[in-house]
């Protein structure tokens, strides 16, 4: 197993985000230092105050039907919004995040229109350098 | 509610993370293990079954000692002592 776990964030919706946050927080958890890599929809959900705006929040229109479902049974649960869990696994262990600099400029987005989870920008190129070693997923 | 199998160890924290879904009492119980010293114990609260596979697997890699897992009906009850 590598110690290092990198994910590709392409996806927007609340879903995938969730999922991704919920596996940064177990890699976290076992120790592995993780980069993020934020790109095209996923950038979008990174803006600030996306995640808690309901209009802003996508789920894939072929789960369209199942979101009033899913809204019910996450809060009766207590599953925390995905930016939170996120928060708190880049707070107790090696997170990195990246925003795409070319998805930056392509949706006009500067470093101070994203939530300040992210830490900088960067090429893809930078990105694969720094995944020689790591697992990369993408999402 | 204590303990036959936490004999001669003292809960130094005891984290409520009852009501909150998967990974936080995991990650709550992290935070609390890394406030803690060597030696001390931690307990947390869960209710989430996720925990009960979880948070023994976590011990378990990390190498700390899980002291006891009681099962109080609706929610366990963890304690992870730092060994290291």
């Amino acid at each position: 197993m590598k110690d290092k776990l990198n994910i590709i964030v392409m996806n927007g919706t609340v879903d995938k985000l969730l999922a991704m946050a919920t596996i940064v927080s177990g890699a976290v958890a076992m120790g592995k230092d993780v980069t993020l890599f934020v790109t095209f929809w996923g950038l979008m959900a990174f803006r600030k105050g996306a995640w808690q705006d309901p209009a802003q929040q996508k789920l894939p229109a072929e789960y369209q039907e199942y979101a009033p479902m899913m809204q019910q049974a996450m809060q009766t649960m207590g599953v925390n919004p995905w930016m939170q869990t996120l928060r708190t696994a880049k707070e107790l262990g090696n997170v990195t995040v990246y925003s795409c600099s070319m998805t930056q400029d392509l949706f006009g987005l500067k470093m101070g229109d994203l939530e300040d989870v992210v830490d900088g920008e960067k090429g893809v190129a930078g990105f694969i350098a720094e995944s020689q070693d790591a697992e990369v997923l993408v999402f | 509610m204590t303990d036959t199998a936490n004999q001669g160890t003292t809960v130094k924290q005891e984290i409520d993370a009852r009501g909150s879904a998967c990974p936080g009492p995991l990650m709550e119980l992290i935070r609390g293990i890394k406030a803690a010293g060597v030696g001390d114990a931690v307990a947390v609260l869960s209710s989430d079954p996720g925990s009960n596979k979880d948070i023994p697997d976590w011990v378990d890699k990390i190498g700390y000692e899980l002291v006891a897992n009681e099962d109080l009906g609706a929610y366990h009850r963890f304690v992870v002592r730092k060994t290291k």
